[in-house]
């Protein structure tokens, strides 16, 4: 894909060599050595006549119930999660869900409607990649990664929320709580 | 009240940054005004009918003198000289260019306020009632939560872009005064059996189109799973919610096409999933902020002040001032006041202009303890007043117009901007509010009609809440003509009500005498000591529809 945003070790990095390939409904999986993101019900399909590929990926779309990949979450290598709109948030949800519920260690991919002034809450929710809508230019996107990023929520970034956190009582000596 | 630590600080100064740099490359082109509606949104801002607003937080409706001098600067420098406080615990300023608003906005941080999440499809300004703390009927002090639960709310990464906005009320008083069951959540805090703080949650109110009133999904919550439980909530909406129609996306159109029974029953599968995490909130966190509200160094007096009481007897203007603007405070000695917006012609509801501000201000610092509150009817509330000082508060309101004695009654009109302003709107609310303030300026006639709630929307948005007026107005528009309709028996508190329209719509010029023939009615069928919404509670709406169109001389519009 063109426009990745990758976070190595944390730190966003443009990869321009980023070798996945979202293949069109429809399309013929055989015979591809690139690693390819199937759309879900094609994967499905897929996923069940063979072994685990490491080459291939899977493309969620907002309305599709994470909790279906589950039995693949230990061995798929990337999810791509669908934006069809920088206003349908419910890809948030689901990242939230396959990193903290289904336990999903794989690179997790923002794809779609990806904007720079989302990307910081896209990271919060477990994203680890984000396909930048390639008409914008991806080193301006980088931009929406840095800068004041803490919330006081807990998300999948920041497990535990403000309160829970030394930091905030410097003298506080006992950390209070049940976690 | 709540002050700010560190971090709070930090994090509405990040984001004035990040707004201005938003603006920044909004003016240049680099971002499209369709990428950028939703980020000014969510900082408060939208595009009226003249210009740019600017909708400011006042979370849980608390200000203090400090922060109210700063309004009244935002209102002198920025728009023009006044303000619009709106019935969920807002203010906004109508004049603005967006070039201004990150200028604003740091005025703002520096006095630790914000106008995050006032507007867009998230979570916006958690509300509670304006006597919150000090009221004589409360069970518990509700603030800790609110703020616990505006922090949570701020910036939360996965609820921002949710299928519609998501109102949050909490209140813990025999009488709810925060319109609690017209809220997308709705909380009532009391106490369980050995004195533990319990929360009922209500979820699926709102007004706008499809008026419904929140349902009970949960009992006896405890309070350290408040996080969590609204989490859940949210979580199942965000995910389930519909987004292929704007008027059919907020939570109460799912509860409805899942039944509250099977809505309650994701939510709590939800909740049984993280409810005993990290997310579970600390009691040391609960008195961290709980410790900031504690109460002010109130005086010992008693409950009789020999001056207080010989004022009373004197001037019967005063008298009825407290009887109809202040409010029974649990301190003895003390009451809370309602300083009116509403003095009728000239005055828009919820109007303030930025002398009359710094007036409250001043008077807040002389007579109380620095403090404002900012209630949904659209007034200011002095929260810690000595019964002794009143009359001398009194008149310095009036000198302000700010002592109209009309709290409660048919002129504390509670009105959206309408047209005037709003580009939503298809009607002007407020000529119709003055008008009706016009009409009915007989004291005498006011107190003796006694309690009755008036609510006026310029459309069905109904952000003047009319579903839940006891009169209700709402405007509509019919081959480019305004019409108005009328509902009555609408309530809101513990029983809240929904009105009912009583019949063909009217011009606005004839609104005044419908709501006459309205009150005349009403004189007629009340029994002794009996309210407006009592009495069409007993006799239902026919005979106030019979006098109301009874005679010829009223010709309706033709629109119901």
């Amino acid at each position: 894909m063109k426009n990745v945003i990758t976070l190595k070790n944390g730190s966003p990095e443009h990869d321009p060599s980023d070798p996945w390939v979202l293949l069109e409904a429809g399309a013929d999986v055989m015979g591809s050595d690139t690693p390819i993101i199937l759309p879900f019900a094609h994967w499905l399909e897929h996923s069940q006549a063979r072994a685990p590929d490491p080459r291939q990926g899977v493309l969620l779309g907002p309305d599709e119930d994470p909790l279906r990949l589950v039995p693949a979450v230990s061995h798929l290598p990337l999810i791509a999660l669908q934006f069809p709109d920088f206003r349908d948030g419910r890809a948030y949800s689901q990242a939230n869900l396959l990193r903290l519920r289904y336990g999903f260690r794989g690179d997790l991919r923002a794809v779609g409607d990806v904007l720079r002034d989302q990307l910081l809450l896209m990271r919060h929710c477990g994203f680890s990649s984000f396909a930048i809508r390639e008409d914008k230019p991806v080193l301006d996107a980088l931009e929406g990664l840095r800068g004041f990023d803490e919330v006081y929520a807990r998300s999948v970034a920041n497990p535990v929320p403000r309160y829970r956190r030394q930091s905030l009582k410097p003298n506080a000596h006992r950390v209070s709580g049940t976690d | 009240m709540y002050s700010y630590n560190r971090y709070d600080r930090a994090l509405v100064q990040a984001r004035v940054q990040q707004f201005r740099d938003q603006v920044s490359r909004r003016l240049s082109g680099k971002l499209s005004e369709e990428e950028f509606l939703p980020l000014r949104l969510q900082n408060g801002v939208y595009l009226q009918r003249h210009a740019y607003m600017l909708r400011v937080a006042i979370p849980y409706g608390t200000l203090s003198s400090e922060q109210l001098r700063t309004l009244a600067e935002v209102a002198d420098r920025y728009d023009r000289g006044y303000g619009h406080f709106t019935t969920r615990q807002n203010i906004q300023f109508n004049w603005l260019e967006l070039e201004q608003v990150p200028d604003i906005l740091q005025l703002l941080a520096d006095q630790e306020m914000h106008a995050i999440q006032t507007s867009g499809n998230c979570v916006r300004n958690i509300t509670t009632e304006a006597f919150a703390g000090v009221a004589a009927d409360e069970l518990i002090d509700p603030r800790p939560l609110a703020e616990i639960m505006r922090q949570w709310s701020t910036a939360n990464p996965e609820f921002l872009f949710l299928p519609r906005k998501f109102k949050i009320a909490i209140s813990s008083s025999e009488n709810d005064r925060a319109a609690v069951r017209a809220h997308d959540i709705g909380l009532y805090l009391y106490r369980g059996k050995s004195g533990e703080h319990r929360l009922r949650v209500l979820v699926g109110g709102g007004l706008g189109r499809t008026p419904v009133l929140s349902q009970v999904i949960r009992e006896e919550l405890p309070w350290q799973h408040l996080l969590t439980y609204v989490e859940a909530i949210l979580r199942v909406y965000n995910r389930h919610g519909r987004r292929d129609n704007k008027y059919k996306a907020r939570i109460k159109i799912l509860l409805r096409s899942l039944g509250v029974e099977a809505f309650a029953r994701e939510v709590e599968a939800e909740w049984a999933l993280i409810r005993d995490g990290a997310g579970e909130l600390t009691r040391e966190e609960y008195e961290r902020v709980a410790r900031d509200f504690g109460p002010p160094a109130y005086e010992s007096l008693d409950t009789a002040d020999m001056a207080y009481g010989r004022h009373l007897t004197l001037s019967a203007d005063f008298a009825r001032w407290v009887e109809t603007n202040t409010h029974a405070h649990k301190v003895s000695g003390y009451a809370s006041v309602v300083v009116s917006t509403k003095a009728g012609e000239g005055a828009p509801p919820g109007d303030l202009d930025s002398d009359q501000m710094r007036g409250v201000a001043h008077l807040a610092d002389v007579y109380g303890f620095g403090e404002i509150r900012v209630a949904h009817e659209q007034n200011l509330v002095l929260p810690d007043i000595r019964k002794r000082d009143l009359y001398m508060l009194w008149q310095a309101l009036a000198e302000l117009k700010l002592a109209t004695p009309n709290i409660g009654l048919l002129t504390d009109v509670i009105a959206c901007p309408g047209g005037d302003y709003c580009s939503l709107a298809n009607t002007r609310s407020l000529p119709v509010a003055a008008a009706i303030q016009q009409r009915f300026r007989d004291l005498d006639l006011l107190h003796d009609l006694g309690s009755l709630s008036l609510n006026i929307s310029g459309c069905m948005n109904a952000c003047g809440h009319h579903h839940i007026g006891n009169i209700g107005i709402l405007g509509v528009n019919k081959n480019d003509e305004e019409f108005f309709q009328l509902t009555i028996g609408g309530q809101k508190g513990r029983n809240s009500k929904l009105g009912k329209v009583i019949g063909p719509a009217f011009r606005a010029e004839e609104v005044p005498e419908a709501i006459e023939r309205l009150l005349e009615a009403y004189r007629q069928l009340r029994e002794t000591d009996e309210t407006f919404a009592d009495t069409v509670q007993r006799v239902g709406i026919g005979p106030f529809r019979e006098t109301v169109y009874a005679r010829e001389s009223v010709v309706a519009g033709g629109v119901s």
